[in-house]
């Protein structure tokens, strides 16, 4: 399927991440947002708001993020696709809901334009803090998708497979992008309609009487009815069996986080996005995601012209996390080099799958900017001595 | 070829939209690429606002401009700020009635122009900024006079179309001027470019 072409501005633009990002969903087939301001991610929705009407669209500004996170499920029941936007403390409000949208395998979108933290931190200013409360932040046990994207127009193109990803899976997708990419204004091209693939809803393909709400289908993922169609439309955040009906007990928890997190390692190759590049001969790969591939990519740029073979490994999908390309990689490596806006998050998973065939170099940083190139390069040249 | 520039004044002045205007001649007319941040503070009218643009041949890998081969402030406060971080052998372009030349950095060299009153004498002091774009294009010669246009053009409303245009060939046809003459005073004695090998 195709996306709309009333709601794609095709053609080539200046804009900034959060507008590129904004485009992407509606390009996407989102017609509802709900969302509570907070910079450095508002401007996504301001353009929605107004943007998505003349599309028979609608956002709502809710009382917090709390009903905005709730406020977006009820909607994808209703059969629109929908999403929400926000930053680290708005995102720590969502987190009960993103475990309701894990359970009831509720296709949708949580944006989280991340700044420094923790708490109110530096509402204005970059980081990437966030990105283990994307894998674990709500309670219990689920698996998500999360794609980081490194600029404007990855910030439209990888809003569009957010969604698509979203549907396919029936999962809450977290499109983890950074103030730095969010508010950086850079060219964004917007190709026709007909050449952006839209996931279309996976909708039930047998009649009200033959349904049942949450039976899977081959690939684990069940198809979906929405309230007002007919079906059986029982909606539970309590393990429930095949019907969505409330059953509480050892085996159909079994069932269902299992088939939860199956459905998503099933699919660990699809959900493999990365960028790769020297990776053959690399004696030190520098792991990074986001913004800071970018200032990454400078680095080994910088390393390469000292004559030290260095490759890049960009996480543009960080969970599920890319397991085995580390384990492949890290037997044949020297360091694998992990710098991030944060203290070291992702790097714990780095060096889980790297299981100590090889140096892990952590390169922290407290956010509020980017490293310099010259802090990665230094990472770099201590992992290849 | 990569440079680094920063534009820094007021809130208000229209700082973060000659940003725009130059970036977008360069990434969408041009066919290089460019990438604009700003400072984000509580920019409201008479505020401090800067906006940082880096344009190249090559994608922008780093966003930031940390020292700047082109400054251009509107502001006293902006030049305090940003001069010192100033490259050697860059160009710091002033709005001359609001910038005193206080400290300049060594090795750079300067050029002013009276921005304000050229928009003033066009109707609309708001256009100052445009006078600017003019001014800095024909100055630096980093993007061509017909990039700016166009970007111009597609960057403001259409019934401000012509104002702004006529804006930036004020501030074009100045710079030109100036680049010819050298340092030099204008007609009206008071405008004062200075070329400062200082």
């Amino acid at each position: 399927m195709h996306a709309d072409p009333r709601c794609v501005l095709t053609g080539t633009h200046f804009i900034n991440g959060d507008a590129a990002c904004c485009e992407g969903a509606l390009a996407a087939g989102a017609r509802f947002a709900a969302g509570y301001p907070i910079t450095p991610s508002t401007e996504i929705v301001e353009r929605f708001a107004a943007r998505a009407p003349k599309v028979g669209g609608l956002f709502i500004q809710m009382e917090d993020e709390l009903a905005s996170s709730i406020a977006l499920q009820g909607m994808v029941w209703a059969g629109q696709k929908s999403f929400t936007v926000t930053s680290g403390p708005g995102y720590s409000l969502m987190m009960e809901h993103i475990g309701f949208a894990a359970i009831t395998e509720t296709p949708c979108v949580f944006v989280d334009v991340q700044r420094g933290g923790p708490s109110t931190g530096l509402p204005t200013l970059p980081a990437q803090g966030d990105m283990m409360q994307a894998r674990f932040g709500s309670h219990g046990d689920y698996l998500t998708i999360a794609l980081c994207p490194n600029s404007p127009q990855e910030c439209f193109d990888l809003t569009i497979k957010a969604f698509n990803l979203a549907e396919k899976f029936r999962v809450p997708v977290m499109f983890m992008m950074d103030e730095c990419v969010g508010h950086m204004t850079e060219k964004v091209v917007i190709p026709a309609a007909d050449q952006i693939e839209v996931q279309p809803r996976r909708h039930a393909s047998k009649p009200p009487s033959e349904f049942k709400l949450f039976e899977p289908g081959p690939d684990l993922v069940p198809e979906m009815a929405h309230a007002g169609e007919g079906y059986k439309v029982y909606v539970t955040g309590l393990t429930h069996d095949k019907r969505g009906y409330p059953l509480m007990n050892p085996q159909s928890q079994r069932e269902l986080v299992t088939r939860l997190f199956d459905k998503i390692r099933r699919a660990a190759d699809e959900l493999t996005i990365i960028e790769a590049e020297g990776l053959d001969d690399a004696d030190v790969v520098v792991v990074s995601y986001g913004i800071t591939s970018r200032v990454a990519q400078r680095a080994i740029q910088m390393a390469r012209d000292k004559g030290l073979k260095v490759g890049k490994l960009r996480l543009i999908c960080v969970w599920p996390f890319p397991e085995k390309v580390i384990r492949d990689l890290a037997p044949k490596v020297k360091a694998l080099v992990v710098p991030e806006l944060n203290m070291g998050q992702v790097v714990l998973e780095v060096e889980r799958c790297a299981s100590g065939q090889c140096r892990v170099i952590s390169v922290p940083h407290p956010g509020g900017t980017v490293h310099k190139p010259a802090e990665i390069l230094a990472a770099i040249e201590r992992g290849a001595r | 070829m990569l440079k680094e520039i920063r534009i820094a004044g007021f809130g208000g002045q229209g700082v973060i939209l000659s940003a725009h205007i130059l970036g977008r001649a360069a990434a969408l007319h041009e066919g290089g690429f460019a990438t604009m941040t700003q400072n984000y503070g509580p920019e409201a009218r008479g505020g401090a606002a800067s906006a940082a643009l880096v344009i190249s041949d090559q994608p922008v890998l780093f966003p930031y401009v940390s020292s700047p081969d082109i400054l251009v402030c509107m502001s006293q406060e902006a030049f305090t700020r940003f001069s010192p971080e100033m490259k050697d052998g860059g160009v710091l372009i002033v709005e001359e009635d609001l910038v005193r030349l206080d400290n300049l950095p060594k090795h750079i060299q300067v050029y002013g122009i009276p921005a304000t009153r050229f928009a003033e004498e066009l109707g609309k002091k708001m256009v100052l900024n445009v006078v600017m774009v003019g001014f800095f294009c024909a100055i630096t010669k980093s993007l061509s006079h017909d990039a700016c246009v166009a970007a111009v053009t597609d960057s403001v409303p259409e019934r401000f179309r012509k104002l702004n245009l006529d804006a930036f060939e004020r501030g074009y046809r100045y710079g030109l001027d100036l680049l010819v003459k050298g340092p030099m005073k204008e007609e009206n004695g008071d405008a004062i470019a200075l070329e400062a090998e200082l």
